[in-house]
């Protein structure tokens, strides 16, 4: 019962932050709503029987894809002139993040002290990280093979793309 | 299965369907690359439900090789939002309406 209610919880929180994310005038504040959005579908995904996915939404998605964000906008130099015109009001942007934060902590805690249902907080069927890298490297090893082309490609081509400029009649002789 | 999976079916499209009016709606190109973000997500929600259904972790594979996509995605669009915004000063989807370069 409690995990279900905080199921409901979670995904409201997800859909709030989602929306607040998509509306800022801001870039940076869209991720760190983003950031708040990803740790309620980490806690979607534990509930739903897969805690080593929720973890690695917080470390893959809210830890590197979205710092990543924040290192580019940072680079970007971004003059506030340049930002749209807000579809909303930009002032007093962090109280909806910390209300956000504060209900998340709360599902947590209603997880990990109160539930009923699953036994020391874990849910009923999951896939341990055992079942699961046996699947991953057994009946996908291929699919990880070509993940890891894929990943290597795509350094390859954020490297070629993101070089300096060089000068312009260097090109034709190259 | 804690809720049924027209639940988590709902919330993933409505999630989903932030992500969309995100990129349809926005002219940032980091916003549009947000929405991109969302929506990557919301799918990758309706995986893990549909895995949490039938009890089967096929879905979580693909959960995981969502996310390998989903960094190799981000790096590459990265990139090419720096080098668009070298190239006109700008990073709004209106000023790269021309094909010519």
């Amino acid at each position: 019962m409690m995990a279900t209610l905080t199921f409901y919880l979670a995904g409201v929180i997800a859909v709030i932050a989602t929306l607040l994310a998509i509306t800022r005038s801001n870039p940076v504040h869209a991720v760190i709503y983003l950031v708040n959005s990803f740790f309620a579908l980490a806690l979607l995904f534990y509930l739903l029987g897969a805690p080593l996915l929720a973890a690695w939404e917080l470390i893959i998605y809210a830890g590197a894809i979205m710092v990543l964000f924040l290192f580019i906008i940072m680079m970007l130099k971004l003059s506030p002139s340049s930002a749209e015109k807000g579809l909303m009001a930009t002032s007093g942007q962090w109280v909806p993040v910390v209300l956000l934060a504060v209900a998340l902590a709360g599902c947590t805690m209603l997880l990990t002290g109160l539930d009923s249902l699953t036994a020391r907080g874990i849910p009923r069927w999951h896939a341990t990280p055992r079942d699961f890298g046996y699947s991953l490297f057994k009946e996908y090893a291929l699919a990880v093979e070509i993940a890891s082309f894929q990943l290597l490609f795509a350094a390859v081509g954020a490297f070629y793309v993101g070089r300096p400029d060089e000068p312009k009649d260097s090109r034709g002789g190259a | 299965m804690i809720v049924p999976l027209e639940h988590v079916l709902v919330l993933s499209t409505v999630l989903f369907t932030l992500g969309l009016i995100c990129v349809l709606a926005r002219r940032n190109l980091i916003m549009i690359l947000i929405g991109v973000e969302v929506m990557l997500n919301a799918v990758g929600l309706s995986f893990v439900g549909a895995s949490a259904f039938w009890q089967n972790l096929d879905g979580q594979m693909m959960v995981i090789f969502l996310m390998a996509m989903t960094s190799a995605e981000v790096s590459i669009s990265l990139a090419m939002v720096v080098y668009l915004q070298r190239r006109k000063n700008s990073v709004d989807v209106r000023s790269f309406n021309e094909m010519r370069g």
